[in-house]
Order: C-alpha cells, then structure tokens, then sequence
C-alpha cells in the first residue's frame, strides 16, 4: 500500500533504481588507481631526476597533481571524469583542488574579492577543519602520553 | 459555476492562450522535441557572459517570440506573472524591469509554469485583466549553483537526481480567440509524506501529484478516458511508476494517457540521470510541444499538472523533509462556437 | 613494483569512500572529511607511516595523507616546543600542498569560466 504517507519511505524502495555497487567500486578503483600511479610516476621522475629525496618529493608531487586538477576544472574536465569515477576522483588530493578551483570559478561574476577568495574554500574548508581539529587533538594526547611513560 | 467543488476553477468566459513562445539551452535542443522551440542556444550560456545573464537572455527570448507571435507589444500586456528557481526569483524581477509591464512574483518551485498560468487565466476571466503576459525559466548551471554544488565540482552521479532543464516558456492568455482554450485549472495542496532527499525529487512530489490529479478527477467527475495526454512536469523516471501505482491503488489508472515532461525533453542516451527538471521543463513541453499538437487538434485536450519541490538549499540539511506541490491546468483546442 | 602497490593501493582506498558513499549515503564531502580524520588517527597509532612506504603515492595522493601530514608536522615540533609546537608545527608539511590549491585555484578561477 502506496497510499500511506507515515511508511511511504519505506514502501517506495521497490520503486528506487538499483546502485550498481560493483560496477562504482570497480570505475572507482581504476580511477583513483590511476590517478595515485601517475603521482607516483611523478614522484619517482622528481627523485631521478631532481634530486629530491622519498620524503621531499612528495610536495612537488602534491603540487604537480594539484595544478593539473585545476586546469582541468577550468576546462570542464574534471566533473565528467566524477561523473565516471565517483570517489576514484573525489579522494585523492585532486578532488581536493577540484572542490577549490570549481568554487571560485563559479562565484567568479561576483568579483575577485567577494566571490573568488571568499568562496575558495566554500567546500574545501571543511577538510581543513577537521584535519586541523582532529591533528591538534590526537597531536596533544600523543604528546601527553610520551611525557608520561 | 467559477468554483468547481473544492479545489478546481472552471472559467466562465472561453479563455485563450494568443500564442507562446519557447528558448532552450543545446541539450533541449538535440532532445526528441526539437524542432518545436522557437530558439535554441547552441552554448550553454547562451552568448552572456554569465549564467545569470543566460537565464535572463532565455526569459527574454521566450518573451518576445511569444509577442511577435501574438501581434502584440509589451505596453498591450495588463500583467506579467512571472516566476523562477533563482534567489528571490531574480531572473523574473529583472525581466519585468525591462518591460515594465504591472507585475506579480510567482514561486512555486517547477509548478510555477502552470501556477502563473492558472492565475493569468483567472484574472482574465474574472475580468481584471484583458492580456496576461505569463513566463517561467530555469538554467541548469544556475539551479546547479544553488541547489547542488558549483557547476565545475565533480561530483558523483547520483540515479535519482534530476537534470535541470535550461529554457524559458511564455504565454500570453486573453479572451481575444486563439487555437488553444484554457478551460479548468486544479490548485493543489502542499504535500510532505517524508522524503528528505534533495537528489530524490521525484519520489518526493510523485503524492502531491497524485493528490491533484485525484482532486482534478474528483471534481470535475471525468474519467482518464476524456484526455488525450495527461502530462506530469517533471517526476522523471524514478516518480512517474510511483504516481501510476498511487493512482491505481485509489481506483483510477491514467497509465495510457500518462506522460511526463522530463522523461519526454531528453532521450535516454542523453546525461541527464533520472530526467529532466525545473520550471522550464513542463513550461517548454506545453508551450512548445502540447501547444503545437493542441493547436492542429491532434490532441484535443489535455491536462498539464506541473509538479514542484519546495525546498531551499538549507533544509535539507536542517533535517526538514520535502514540501511538495502539484498545480493542474486543462488546455483544449479551441472549437467553433466556443463563446 | 612501487607502481604497481601505488595503484592498488590508492584505488582501494577509492572504493572504500564510493562504498562510504553508496552504501551509508555520505556525501562526497562528509566523505572527504572522515577520510582526512582517518589518516590522522591511523598516523596517531604510527600506521599510515607502514602504509607510505609500502604504497608510496597509493598513500600520499589520497586525502588520507592530508590528516597524516597535519599531525606528523605537529608531533614534530610538538617534540621540540612541547603542546604550543603542535599549534606551530600543524601546517609545516602540509603548507605546499594548501599553498598550491589556493594558489592553482585562484588562478585558474582568474582566467577560466566555467563550462556548465
């Protein structure tokens, strides 16, 4: 019965299309897969070829791929390779920057100040907020707990 | 009899549609229904500069393609209804700057085509008004903005989300006679039964829906039979079998006349997820499709139930479930001897 | 065999957030931010460490690797300065990658327009 809007939530789930868990999980995969390879293939270019060391070579890493999510986000790219890869673009590092750059570009017609740098971390921010809170707190207990032993 | 029992006028006077007018971003325009638009953008923003300024250009357009089509100007209009999803529906508040005609706001989310239109017929009828310039648009990078997520963030797609259509849809309604006759208009009633998802639209209006059709049927006494189309405004894919089943389990099966607008303005190989949506979407399927066949009389007569979500970009995550609203109007060929 | 370990290991933390936000309905954001809580936990317990250098950019490209960061740039000066270094340090490995994406999205948001 259909018909009954206190249970209709429950009732419409035969009405729902089905989630294509694996097909998601497998574009997911070769998506994110991807995109680590390439940093990785970018890492071990910087440590031959640029003389940084394992530890250092991540940040120009980082950037490398950074830069690349935010070109493509001003082309128009990096939303339909979401809408195929789904998390697999979401995780890594450059969904990060996609979630920066798509944020300012579309407050753009609002002016540099008011709509470029006020809205760069409109969805971004919230990582920060936590890795920041969730760092600070797990850093200080860490700290208190190698003081005592 | 203006009031038909309790929800439904009927117009005394014969009410008609002078002519409308349609524009439609690129997408609408490689649809199954192309062809019936007046103008189609080949670009997204439609030549402006941002898709603010598209929707406007959209609006814009519609407008005037319906009053070259009609003989008349802007200064003839008595009214302009006009509504939008944008804040404080902004694209309709600056339209009616431009042709200063007398205006009245009207939201009602996706219904608001069929709600400009019902009130532009009465207003008519009751003698108010002798041109009522109606117009609705929607822009599917400005709903996106506002609604979702920035156009350029990549987000996952999700099955039961909704495509935004981008297009305009205008009609003027007088008295003077036309080919296409607004006879009846259901005004619906708020619907909540719970839905709190804003990516699941379709589920969430498909009660409200039903609730007007079933109101519409009640008070007029027709049976499904006596239409030649009965088109939903944009239920998609995942509401349009719920309204079916609702309806067959109160007694009444419109399956074989039932259709909806966003499933008839893409085709199914177009990105558009469950289908399409928006003010646009029922506003351009009548005002350019419904309205071509209406006029050559090989549809006779037809019933638009414009459905819409009343939400705003904070209350889903305020926990609120969805406020839904369906507004119905009859549109039929104008016959010999209709006075 | 570093390449093949980067891409394993990087597309499965992808599946775990699609299975996040398929199955527990999480958006992308909420996603994102249990992901960032994520890897400064499993730092705190000296894990992601193991994982880093088993998977390389399989661990330093997901945004796991971004709460790693914060906490290992705090723990090392926190070493030094004691619980005011964990303030001073938070940012230290993490500035570039922040820098950059301000930096890269000011830019292109300067000369891009979005497409729709």
């Amino acid at each position: 019965m259909l018909n009954d809007p206190k249970n209709y939530s429950e009732n419409i789930k035969p009405f729902q299309p089905k989630i294509p868990y694996f097909m998601n999980c497998l574009k997911a995969f070769l998506v994110g897969g991807f995109i680590c390879l390439a940093g990785q293939c970018f890492q071990t270019l910087y440590i031959s070829l640029f003389h940084f060391t394992k530890q250092t070579a991540g940040d120009p890493t980082a950037a490398t791929l950074i830069l690349i999510s935010s070109l493509m986000t001003g082309f128009g790219f990096y939303d339909k390779l979401a809408r195929f890869g789904g998390a697999g673009s979401i995780v890594p590092v450059t969904g990060f920057a996609n979630s920066i750059t798509s944020a300012a570009l579309e407050h753009k017609n609002e002016g540099v100040v008011l709509g470029i740098a006020t809205n760069l971390f409109s969805l971004a921010g919230a990582v920060i907020v936590f890795g920041v809170v969730s760092a600070a707190v797990l850093g200080m207990i860490r700290l208190f707990i190698e003081q005592i032993f | 009899m203006s009031k038909v029992r309790k929800q439904t006028w009927r117009f005394d006077h014969p009410i008609y549609l002078a002519a409308t007018g349609t524009a439609v971003g690129p997408l609408e325009a490689r649809g199954p229904l192309s062809g019936n638009f007046d103008k189609a953008y080949n670009s997204l923003n439609c030549g402006e500069k941002d898709w603010i300024e598209a929707e406007r250009a959209l609006m814009r357009r519609a407008i005037s393609y319906c009053l070259a089509k009609a003989g008349k100007q802007e200064g003839d209009m008595d009214l302009f209804l006009a509504g939008d999803l944008t804040d404080q529906t902004v694209t309709s508040n600056f339209i009616a700057k431009e042709n200063r005609v007398p205006f009245i706001g009207m939201f009602g989310a996706c219904s608001t085509s069929m709600e400009t239109l019902a009130a532009g017929a009465q207003l008519v009828d009751s003698g108010y008004a002798d041109n009522v310039l109606c117009a609705v648009s929607s822009h599917n990078a400005t709903a996106e903005r506002q609604f979702r997520n920035p156009t350029e963030y990549g987000g996952p797609l999700n099955l039961t989300q909704t495509f935004t259509v981008t297009g305009a849809g205008a009609a003027i309604v007088t008295k003077e006679r036309g080919k296409v006759r607004v006879c009846e208009a259901t005004i619906g009633r708020v619907i909540d039964w719970g839905i709190g998802d804003p990516n699941n639209l379709g589920s969430a209006m498909a009660p409200a829906a039903a609730d007007t059709i079933w109101t519409h049927f009640q008070d007029t006494g027709r049976v499904p039979d006596d239409y030649d189309l009965i088109v939903t405004g944009d239920l998609s894919s995942v509401g349009t079998p719920i309204l079916k089943e609702l309806l067959i389990e109160k007694g009444l099966d419109i399956s074989n006349v039932h259709q909806d607008c966003g499933l008839m303005i893409y085709s199914s190989d177009q990105p558009v997820g469950a289908g399409g949506s928006g003010c646009a979407c029922s506003a351009v399927v009548t005002y350019g499709y419904l309205y071509k066949r209406l006029a050559e009389g090989s549809l006779k007569r037809v019933l638009v139930v414009a459905t819409g979500a009343l939400l705003n970009k904070a209350t889903p995550k305020q926990k609120d479930t969805i406020p839904c609203i369906a507004h119905g109007v009859v549109l039929e060929t104008a016959k010999e001897g209709d006075q | 065999m570093i390449f093949l370990y980067a891409f394993l290991v990087g597309g499965a933390i992808c599946v775990v957030g699609q299975l996040l936000m398929d199955l527990f309905k999480l958006s992308p954001v909420h996603v994102v931010v249990s992901f960032v809580v994520l890897g400064a936990l499993l730092d705190a317990f000296g894990l992601y460490d193991k994982l880093i250098a088993f998977a390389g950019a399989g661990a330093t490209i997901p945004i796991t690797s971004f709460g790693h960061s914060l906490l290992h740039g705090a723990m090392s000066e926190g070493h030094e300065h004691g619980y005011l270094g964990v303030a001073i340090g938070i940012f230290k490995l993490t500035s570039s990658g922040i820098t950059s994406a301000i930096l890269f999205g000011f830019l292109v948001a300067l000369f891009f327009k979005p497409k729709g």
